[in-house]
């Protein structure tokens, strides 16, 4: 028996307020009759919008990585640091904590960001059935963690803002930390134009928890 | 025709019959166990409180500088304006309007809509649900205690450089991260869209 989804049943729910609505039929795209956002039954081109952004994302990570995200002048010459050798100056300089948390925030997850959600549109693709209980609930934790690696972004903000001192150095930007920025955006819109509800589309028993 | 007690799964899409629920108590989707929609243990006032102190905090935050570093007689500070002000003069424009839009735009322009919308008594109108939209569709892009974290990072970094005074918006900063974080859990969109009528 399938399951009874809003979209077997014909009904649209709103993805800004939840209301569940039967749209009128002689509307072309149907909006929500209580906050007017554009109803879909599923994201629209959510697939192909979502790989459209993963791949800019991977090519972006590159020069993120190896370019520099800033450069320090100072009047014993300039240094030009990369998000890698900010997290090893950290942990060289006895913060180790911080060295791991920064390491993690702009490094492994971005990374991470990216390959689970490659793992979830392949598996939507092939219309896996095998664990959607766990898929979803990794498509959340990517949700929740994104927005942690913009860490970096505000670092080098800081410290451009406030190193300025003539006599001793001054910090500028530099392209790494652009790049940095789009990757973080980008992956935050990608997660966002993922339908976790693909995961579950090629399910078609009615497997409640009550059941199992 | 709108179907008013039922609900959708937003993860799985299984539509479900809505039950009231205990005062802080959550649904969760019996296919696939996600979260379907809470009460929230606060009241209105107390969310508008927490509005106006986070706002009050908020300004405070604006105005003054949040760190300054001092080394051999030379002062430098910045407020947080002054940060993405120097950005954009180094030719990052990228960066400063990612900064601008996360950590002021955002939440200034979603404070503001909260404090709107749990006053007015327009509910009805045209104008609250598409502040409510907007409000929903900014939540990710505020970034406060992402920052609040950089400037640890920050002054950390700096402390190996030279003499770092904490300034006033840094402990404004630090009072915003629990004041964001009771707000997210105190204002529940759900209860202010029950409020608005559908049309047709």
């Amino acid at each position: 028996m399938h399951p009874h989804t809003a979209a077997a049943l014909g009904l649209y729910a709103c993805h800004t307020c939840a209301l569940v609505s039967r749209p009128q039929a002689a509307e072309e795209v149907a909006h929500c009759p209580r906050c007017g956002s554009a109803l879909h039954q599923r994201k629209p081109e959510s697939i192909s919008r979502t790989w459209a952004l993963l791949i800019t994302a991977y090519i972006l990570i590159i020069p993120a990585n190896i370019l520099p995200i800033m450069e320090t002048g100072s009047l014993f010459g300039s240094q030009r640091d990369t998000i890698l050798s900010g997290v090893i100056y950290l942990w060289t300089s006895g913060s180790w904590a911080l060295a791991l948390l920064v390491f993690f925030a702009s490094i492994v997850v971005p990374l991470a960001k990216l390959v689970a959600l490659t793992y979830l549109l392949h598996s939507v693709q092939r219309q896996s059935s095998q664990n959607p209980e766990r898929r979803t609930r990794l498509y959340h934790l990517l949700k929740f963690i994104g927005r942690w690696s913009m860490l970096d972004i505000y670092v080098v903000t800081l410290l451009v803002a406030l190193v300025q001192l003539q006599s001793l150095a001054t910090i500028k930007a530099a392209p790494g930390a652009v790049a940095f920025g789009a990757v973080v955006v980008i992956t935050m819109f990608a997660s966002m134009t993922f339908d976790p509800r693909m995961i579950w589309d090629s399910i078609k028993e009615k497997n409640d928890r009550s059941s199992r | 025709m709108p179907t008013s007690p039922l609900i959708a799964c937003h993860d799985c899409d299984l539509v479900q019959q809505e039950v009231p629920l205990p005062v802080g108590g959550v649904a969760t989707c019996v296919r696939c166990g996600a979260p379907l929609y809470r009460s929230s243990r606060f009241g209105k006032s107390y969310t508008l409180a927490l509005c106006f102190t986070a706002a009050i905090l908020f300004v405070i935050a604006n105005l003054y500088p949040i760190i300054g570093i001092e080394s051999q007689g030379n002062r430098h500070q910045s407020t947080l304006f002054g940060a993405v002000q120097t950005l954009w003069q180094d030719d990052m424009a990228l960066m400063a309007g990612l900064v601008f839009v996360t950590i002021l735009l955002v939440p200034a322009v979603e404070l503001a809509l909260l404090i709107w919308l749990h006053l007015t008594k327009h509910l009805t109108s045209g104008l609250a649900p598409i502040a409510l939209r907007l409000i929903v569709a900014m939540q990710p892009w505020r970034m406060v205690e992402v920052f609040m974290l950089g400037l640890l990072v920050s002054v950390v970094k700096l402390s190996h450089l030279a003499h770092i005074v904490p300034g006033i918006a840094l402990w404004c900063f630090a009072a915003l991260l629990p004041l964001f974080a009771l707000l997210n859990t105190a204002f529940n969109p759900r209860d202010l869209w029950a409020a608005m009528p559908l049309k047709q």
